[in-house]
């Protein structure tokens, strides 16, 4: 039968492109036979601001990248820098940053996987990660009074201690998760319908993964143990006990699994995060690691100075973001602005990727496939 | 006696010899009559028991259609650990008026490119099948408005009729989306019709009648004096099916491809706003109502529930009604809020491959139990 090619512009505005996003679609009756995918709506110059400002202004717009995640991007620069003025950082504060990024990389996964299940069909699950989000969004509201938008990792450390009464509220909750994570496998994993929905669907192989450079979660669904957590361990990841999460399939009932394995890991590391947080300060024996302008020894941040200007060079560091990997590339000429800050952002690198995986499926698949992807926009078009 | 004709349901079998008995009871209806008669217009007063019933009915319609949207938000709310509407009235029960009064208010737009006549037409004709299937359909012991002797194809063939209405509105809106939504929504309807219409013939071959105060009267009394002579015992599998084939005839998740707001926007109605837009709402829910009675009628024995004394079976049989149905919508909704929704071509395999050859194949072992007279 012979029938009309349908050209179909999902997005920018569209319940479940999850913001700004637009794909063109060339359809053959149900079917996609191209997609084109047309990002850069939200796109806020975020790069080129990283060259205007000083050092410590940009971090701010750090956290404006991936919204749902901030503190993995907060440290992913923060990182950087470090790395290029050769920055010590007293223990507790990288203990306290890992607690946060953890924390933040469940966040992540609940809005991933219920926004996942939202845009096919099920509208429960997202009100229920949001109702566990919620709790620990207070956590990060103790810690530094912001839900989204932290600010807190800095250069040198973090910018407060842990305020009082955060420990006990912080290990409440992962009890609870814990219970949460199985009603969450009741619920969705049990279903035949979801089954239906994922097995088989938006596969991508482990060779083919590697070549569109695909990273987190979305790589280890097709069973890549590809984590940089393992491979280069920053901060205080070599000391703590957790494995890589990865399926063999490759499907988008693989990447969904791996992101459920992944929450119970990160409720592992937190646990022992929780357990081990040293009291101590560390000094730091860098040129930056003199005692503090308040003259009071921090335990949780080494001096920073107002006017900081690194030695000229240029570091790439990256990190497991919770959407893969996030690196930071900056490039200083010794002033007290950056010559060039690049961002390699994990959204922007998987999404690339869905235009060549959802050929010759029909628009549930797409959205089901886009869901598994996990992509915010902000992260997309920085 | 005052309500002696109420029991013994020989004189009465519709809503409208009902009023009768009961102005009689009062006994005010010779003097009405006598006073119609002497203008030597006794149809006249025929016509207004006749509105009267249905202006009843429509009315009861309304009611429902509200009580179960605020039902909706509410079980949704319970099942997603939140509220729902909480503000306006007891716990929120004013939220239809409110909503309604709403939608009054809303700018009537028409889309530029649409076909007007159509898409001004559509919303209505969605609206009269799914008020239309509430009349062979029996709320209580001669509480109906008329017990046609082709009930239940009356009913499955009124149901068949809303897929024009879906597909006159995604192509007047002139708009791809509702386009594709309407396309899937008649593809859908046409193959879950088929299972839904099968799986009732067996029903009928064990009443051999159509009629649905017959099968309601087929499944009174009980088994061993405890189990109900429900058709849900002696036909399981067609019970299922055309629970299944319901749900999808309704259009909820997870086979409500006529909206699928993740995917097409809001379905077929993208383009419609204010008092249309209502008349779907309006008849989606009366629809959900109305399929959930039938299916209350057909296999969990109508109104019949255990006779107590004292109080009219009118009454009692209507309370009995009224919970067995708001039991089936509130699965339908418990079941929207857990599942996901499946895919047009997956919903497509099951209705051609699983439910039809099933529902024949309980068709054909229902015709030889009959036959072998193990049934009936």
């Amino acid at each position: 039968m012979e029938t009309d090619e349908l050209l179909i512009n999902m997005g920018p505005v569209h319940p479940s492109t999850h913001g700004v996003l637009r794909f063109k679609l060339r359809m053959d009756g149900e079917m996609i036979t191209d997609c084109e995918i047309v990002m850069g709506y939200l796109h806020r110059g975020t790069e080129k601001l990283g060259e205007m400002k000083t050092y410590l202004q940009v971090l701010p717009y750090t956290d404006r990248l991936d919204y749902i995640s901030a503190f993995p991007n907060n440290y992913a620069y923060v990182k950087a820098i470090e790395e290029l003025a050769a920055i010590e950082v007293p223990l507790r504060a990288e203990y306290i940053r890992v607690l946060v990024m953890e924390l933040n990389r469940i966040v992540n996964h609940l809005v991933s996987i219920g926004s996942l299940l939202m845009d096919i069909g099920a509208a429960t699950m997202i009100m229920w990660g949001f109702r566990e989000r919620e709790k620990a969004l207070h956590l990060f509201e103790m810690l530094c009074g912001a839900r989204m938008t932290f600010n807190y990792i800095k250069p040198g450390g973090v910018r407060e201690d842990l305020p009082e009464g955060f420990m006990p509220k912080l290990n409440e909750f992962l009890k609870e998760m814990e219970m949460r994570i199985n009603d969450y496998e009741q619920l969705i994993n049990s279903n035949e319908i979801f089954k239906m929905r994922m097995k088989g669907i938006g596969v991508i192989t482990a060779k083919d993964a590697i070549n569109h450079g695909l990273t987190g979660p979305a790589l280890r669904g097709s069973g890549v143990n590809h984590d940089i957590r393992k491979l280069e361990p920053y901060s205080i990841y070599h000391d703590l006990d957790f494995k890589a999460c990865s399926r063999p399939e490759g499907d988008s009932y693989a990447r969904y699994m791996v992101r459920i394995d992944e929450m119970r890991e990160s409720l592992h590391i937190l646990r022992q995060v929780a357990d081990t947080m040293p009291e101590a300060t560390v000094v730091s024996s860098s040129k930056y690691g003199v005692a503090p302008m308040t003259g009071v020894p921090s335990t949780v941040s080494t001096y920073f100075p107002r006017i900081f200007t690194p030695p000229a060079g240029e570091v790439y560091s990256r990190i497991e973001a919770p959407k893969g990997e996030l690196g930071f590339y900056i490039k200083s000429d010794g002033t007290t602005k950056p010559y060039r800050v690049k961002i390699r952002s994990p959204s922007f690198c998987n999404l690339t990727a869905l235009s060549w995986m959802v050929k010759g499926l029909k628009i549930p698949d797409l959205i089901a496939t886009f869901g598994t992807m996990d992509v915010v926009l902000g992260d997309v078009d920085r | 006696m005052l309500y002696s004709g109420m029991w013994t349901g020989d004189t009465m079998t519709n809503a409208y010899e009902l009023i009768i008995n009961i102005l009689t009871a009062i006994g005010v209806y010779d003097t009405i009559f006598g006073v119609f008669k002497s203008y030597g217009m006794e149809f006249v007063l025929k016509l207004i028991i006749v509105l009267v019933t249905l202006a009843v009915l429509f009315g009861f319609v309304l009611v429902t259609v509200m009580f179960l949207t605020w039902m909706e938000r509410k079980v949704a709310a319970m099942v997603q650990s939140r509220y729902g509407p909480m503000v306006t009235g007891p716990r929120g029960l004013l939220q239809p008026v409110m909503d309604g009064i709403k939608l009054i208010g809303k700018e009537d737009i028409v889309p530029a490119k649409a076909d007007r006549f159509v898409f001004n037409l559509a919303p209505y004709l969605a609206f009269v099948p799914a008020i239309l299937v509430f009349v062979p359909l029996p709320f209580g012991e001669s509480l109906i408005i008329s017990d046609l002797r082709v009930g239940l194809l009356y009913i499955i063939a009124i149901s068949a009729l809303s897929p024009i209405s879906i597909l006159l509105a995604g192509w007047a809106s002139n708009n791809k989306y509702t386009l594709l939504a309407a396309m899937r929504a008649v593809a859908q309807d046409i193959s879950y019709t088929l299972p839904l219409a099968l799986t009732a013939i067996a029903v009928v071959m064990l009443t051999g009648s159509l009629s649905t105060v017959d099968i309601v009267n087929a499944q009174s009394g009980t088994w061993f004096g405890i189990i109900p002579k429900w058709f849900i015992f002696l036909q399981p599998l067609a019970f299922i099916l055309f629970l299944i084939a319901s749900i999808a005839e309704m259009g909820r998740i997870p086979f409500d491809f006529q909206e699928s707001e993740s995917e097409l926007i809001a379905g077929f109605f993208t383009e419609y706003s204010g008092m249309k837009f209502a008349m779907y709402f309006l008849a989606e829910y009366a629809h959900l109502f109305a399929v959930s009675g039938i299916l209350v009628t057909i296999f969990l024995g109508g109104w019949n529930g255990p006779v107590l004394p004292g109080i009219p079976v009118v009454i009692t049989s209507l309370v009995y009604f009224i919970l067995k149905t708001y039991a089936v919508v509130f699965f339908a909704m418990w079941l929207r809020d857990t599942v996901p929704r499946i895919r047009i071509d997956q919903l497509l395999n099951i209705g051609w491959k699983i439910m039809i050859p099933l529902a024949l194949l309980n068709l054909i072992v229902t015709g030889f139990l009959i036959t072998a007279g193990v049934m009936r």
